[in-house]
């Protein structure tokens, strides 16, 4: 027991993995076998990682549930991994996410079904192992692992346009997380020098060249201005096409309106707050001069995502591709909480990115419902739908609320805590953002009322079934969770609490006087 | 080291005699025999038995011989390793791929030994006539190669193009070498360096003899401009010579272009390092554009070889320990996937199926997919993504521009890297996401899957635990 508390990590995330290569060994040809299989290890991999949430000290000031050990010696490289508030709160978005992923495949994969869950679980290492990594080239490698089976995910099952959207997918990521590599490179051989003239960092971290995350947020505050600087660049190029952040974000609407529905929800609910974590893993912490010079620069572009995507999503005939945008507008939300870069902003951006996986990922897998039925996502072709399907009228209801921010659901602390904290920053920041949010309630609602109310006049739709007990079991999960952040996020907070506060604290103290004058001039 | 020949050195090339002795075993077996594939096994024996020999010598420091003109340093041995291992899988590859093409003849494998052996004093050459014996022993037996499908118009034509402009790139080489000579008035590598630090950087004869020297082995390593000859080349030859082509004569040429300009050539490091900046960056950025409009797949891994020789150029550029590492470690990683991927392209090789177009390998997938599945790690592992091992030469060469701060090339050839994905994707395209147009299954015999074996295990285990092999590197270049 001793041994599965201290590698919980580990084994949460190379669980999946070993599930897939048994998965391998069935024949293709029991696809009934491999989906239970594939269900099994995804819900077991959320089972498992449920002892880290009641183990994890909440009060604890430090990485927990460390492991590290000597991977590659020769260019001080190790397995380093541990969590804290933030990568807990992700790690279990994943696992609860994933299982949900999985369920939700189950008639809409017909094709292909090994390599299929095959890859879903792949995909699921990749994106635990980003959130576990405090190497910061374990980091690199498993976020690159990720990409191959998203990519095949898309092309493979996705829609008609699925091999442009792969490989858009792809190139993106990859240009961003190769300029990012860079990035990596200058700090780690910026790291000996400072080392050698901080007694107190070396004595922890050593002289030599380290990947290590805690020894390079060290030697943040002592990293020169220029070096800074440029490092924020290459880092933002990785993170900000990952989450995605205006003008980075097209490859978005395409992967998402192409790849399967369960890609989709991945993709929303998981994939993208790996750039929002890079930012606030890497970033915020290594460069925090950087951080506040840029500060300008990153709100213009949240605000930015925000109108703009809520303004797209508005005009879009597509279901998918709504929801799809709404992604663009509320990351842009996340983001802005973010560069606010105090408690209330920071803590309403980490809490933001769980909602937008649960509201995101529950939109994604109500349209993929309607999909499977109608074999369309037009807006237009649907209507009068909550006459024949009043399950998911009142499902698809609950979650467009949260997606707004009514009260009571999780959306509400999201965004409310976002803006009391650029409120605190900035009265204009707060401004965009109600205009923000207001805009989101109006393409929400509008898309429930062309969808769901009405007479139902297309004979396509008189006859289709409410949703079915597999259905429910994906929706339910993300409905307990979005009344739960609703109605008592406190755990939430507390979890946040002391990485927040570090954070802040990172930034306040290193913030040259000069600093954020350069940035009054930008601004 | 006064005396020009003593007993001992004998010991030094002993395994260079080995490949010697078994090339000629080949041709006089290749009258006796009438089975031609009995040949390929006895000169896989012969590279064994010359590896056996390579691997007692592993612990040798420094062991110049004949008078100083060769040595045998950790440096060669490293180098005549990969070209050992790089030889014996073509090979292996050939064997019932020749019987395909309907030329198995014995020449073949006699010349595939002699070329080995050329490689290796070339890479022991620490004078500049040796190390052009040893290279025009390599290439005059690659020509033969390239054009060993007589009946195939295009192998003859890539033969002629390659040996003619082979030859004549070797000219600009030996009339770099003699103004050299000129100079320094010895042919060494070590009196050279010292000749050149005595004279001024501005010297117009040192200029005119680095400007001869590098385009000569610019041409050798396929960089831009010297590029042309190498797409009609590798998709003339026997896709076997390809292979062995693309990995053992790419990693000869660097081991000879490291000898000369961080040796002989050192002192004018200042011009040579702007030249190959800039021919780097032209070398990965044209590889890798021209590349993607290829649907011939062996000229597109001729392009994308010619973009991977701008990459190692980095390491070249940097010159730094980390440099110098990734250029061994680079090679040792791009011998065992090119190796991989150019195996798989064999096995499409079927009688009546050329197998070369994009479009045959569509729905690879569908009809093997245990070479699918290695293609698509090969593909990733030349493209550079973890956990292969392609990622790890790169970061070398990466890491290595980024530590000497060449940050506008580190950016080239990150982006460049980003772009090759695109094209190593549609054959990954192709393969899974195509229906088969082809039925048939692939032509797997024992030697490909040897090779596809061999270089899926050191792809993945350099990938995930690259530590026995740096510390291979870091020997070869005595850290």
């Amino acid at each position: 027991m001793d041994f599965f508390n201290n590698n919980i990590l580990s084994i949460i995330t190379f669980w999946p993995l070993a599930g897939m290569l048994l998965l391998l060994l069935i024949p293709k040809e029991s696809t009934t076998l491999i989906k239970w299989w594939a269900n099994i290890v995804a819900l077991s991999g959320f089972l498992i990682s449920l002892p880290l949430w009641f183990s994890f000290d909440f009060d604890g000031d430090t990485m927990q549930k460390v492991v590290n050990v000597p991977w590659i010696q020769a260019l001080g490289v190790n397995y380093h991994v541990g969590v804290d508030g933030i990568s807990l709160l992700l790690i279990m978005l994943t696992t609860l996410i994933a299982p949900l992923a999985v369920l939700s495949s189950w008639d809409a994969i017909q094709m292909r079904v090994k390599e299929y869950y095959a890859f879903i679980l792949l995909l699921q290492v990749g994106m635990l192992g980003v959130f576990i990594s405090l190497d910061f080239f374990m980091f690199y490698v498993f976020w690159e692992v990720m990409l191959v089976p998203m990519y095949f995910l898309i092309g493979v099952w996705g829609g008609p346009r699925k091999l442009y959207a792969a490989i858009k997918f792809f190139l993106y990521t990859l240009i961003g997380s190769v300029l990012m590599l860079l990035g990596i490179l200058a700090l780690y051989f910026a790291y000996p020098t400072i080392a050698a003239s901080h007694p107190e960092i070396s004595s922890q971290f050593g002289t030599l060249p380290t990947f290590n995350v805690l020894a390079l947020q060290a030697i943040g505050p002592y990293l020169s201005e220029t070096l800074q600087f440029w490092v924020f660049l290459a880092f933002f190029v990785g993170f900000a096409i990952k989450v995605p952040m205006f003008p980075f974000h097209t490859w978005l609407p395409d992967a998402h309106v192409e790849a399967p529905t369960a890609g989709s929800v991945i993709l929303a609910a998981v994939l993208l707050k790996m750039g929002t974590y890079g930012f606030l893993r890497f970033s915020i912490p290594i460069l925090p001069d950087a951080t506040v010079y840029f500060v300008p620069m990153m709100a213009t572009l949240a605000i930015i995502a925000i109108i703009y995507g809520a303004l797209v999503a508005m005009m879009q005939p597509d279901m998918k591709k709504l929801v799809a945008y709404s992604s663009v507008s509320h990351m842009g939300f996340v983001m802005l909480g973010m560069f606010a870069l105090n408690p209330n902003g920071l803590n309403g951006s980490i809490i933001q990115q769980i909602n937008h996986g649960i509201s995101t990922g529950a939109l994604f897998l109500i349209v993929g419902i309607i999909y499977e039925r109608r074999h369309t996502r037009e807006i237009a072709q649907l209507g009068g739908l909550s006459n024949v399907m009043p399950g998911y009228a009142i499902v698809f209801l609950i979650m467009t609320m949260s997606s707004i921010g009514l009260p009571l659901l999780n959306g509400f602390i999201g965004e409310f805590t976002i803006m009391a904290g650029a409120l605190q920053k900035d009265l204009w920041w707060a401004v965009a953002g109600g205009a923000g949010i207001v805009l989101g309630a109006a393409y929400m609602l509008w898309l429930y009322q062309r969808t769901m109310f009405g007479k139902l006049d297309n004979p396509a739709n008189q006859n289709l079934k409410d949703m079915n007990w597999r259905e429910w079991a994906t929706l339910i999960p993300l409905i307990i969770m979005a009344f739960w952040i609703g109605l008592y996020p406190a755990p939430f907070f507390r979890a946040l609490d002391k990485p927040v506060n570090k954070l802040v604290a990172t930034v306040k103290a290193a913030t040259p006087p000069a600093a954020p004058q350069a940035a009054r001039e930008v601004r | 080291m006064d005396q020009f020949f003593k007993a001992s050195d004998l010991g030094v090339i002993g395994p260079e005699l080995e490949l010697a002795l078994f090339g000629m075993i080949v041709l006089v077996f290749d009258l006796l025999v009438k089975n031609k594939r009995v040949l390929g096994y006895i000169s896989l024996v012969g590279l064994a038995w010359s590896g056996f020999f390579l691997f007692r010598l592993y612990n040798v420091i420094e062991a110049p011989a004949y008078g100083g003109v060769l040595t045998l340093d950790p440096f060669a041995w490293f180098f005549k390793a990969i070209f050992l291992v790089a030889a014996a899988l073509s090979v292996a590859i050939s064997i019932r791929y020749l019987d395909v093409e309907r030329e198995n003849h014995g020449e073949y494998y006699a010349l595939i030994l002699f070329a080995t052996m050329g490689m290796m004093f070339m890479v022991g050459a620490m004078d500049l006539v040796t190390l052009y014996i040893g290279l025009e022993t390599m290439a005059i037996a690659t020509y033969v190669l390239v054009g060993f499908l007589r009946s195939s118009p295009r192998s003859n034509e890539a033969s002629l193009k390659y040996f003619l402009l082979g030859a004549f790139s070797s000219g600009i080489l030996l009339y770099g070498f003699s103004l050299l000579y000129g100079i320094a008035g010895s042919t060494r590598f070590e009196v050279i360096r010292d000749v050149l630090e005595q004279r001024p950087l501005t010297d117009p004869l040192s200029l005119m003899a680095l400007g001869a020297v590098c385009a000569g082995v610019f041409f050798k390593i396929a960089a831009v401009p010297f590029h042309q000859w190498t797409p009609d080349a590798y998709e003339g030859a026997p896709t076997s010579i390809t292979a062995y082509m693309s990995v053992a004569v790419k990693a000869a040429s660097f081991a000879m272009m490291v000898r000369l300009f961080m040796l002989a050539l050192f002192p004018l490091r200042p011009h040579w390092v702007t030249i190959m900046s800039v021919v780097a960056a032209l070398t990965m950025t044209v590889g890798n554009v021209a590349a993607i409009t290829q649907s011939n797949v062996k000229r597109l891994l001729a392009y994308s070889s010619i973009s991977h020789a701008g990459y190692i150029l980095l390491g070249l550029i940097a010159a730094n320990e980390t440099g110098m590492i990734a250029i061994p470690m680079y090679l040792l990683v791009y011998t065992f996937t090119n190796l991989g991927a150019w195996a798989i392209i064999v096995a499409l090789r079927r009688k009546d199926v050329i197998g070369e177009h994009i479009d045959e390998m569509s729905g690879l997938f569908f009809r093997h997919p245990v070479a699918a599945i290695l293609m698509l790690i090969f593909l990733l592992s030349l493209a550079g993504i973890p956990p292969t091992a392609g990622f790890i030469g790169k970061y070398f060469l990466f890491a290595a521009v980024i530590e000497t701060g060449h940050n506008v090339l580190a950016v080239i050839a990150v982006i460049n890297a980003a772009i090759s994905m695109y094209f190593y994707l549609r054959i990954v395209v192709a393969m899974f996401m195509q229906e088969a147009t082809e039925k048939t299954g692939l032509d797997l015999s024992p030697g490909v899957l040897v090779t596809m074996a061999v270089s899926l295990i050191f792809t993945m285990w350099i990938g995930l635990y690259p530590d026995p092999f740096i510390a291979m590197a870091r020997h070869a270049l005595g850290l």
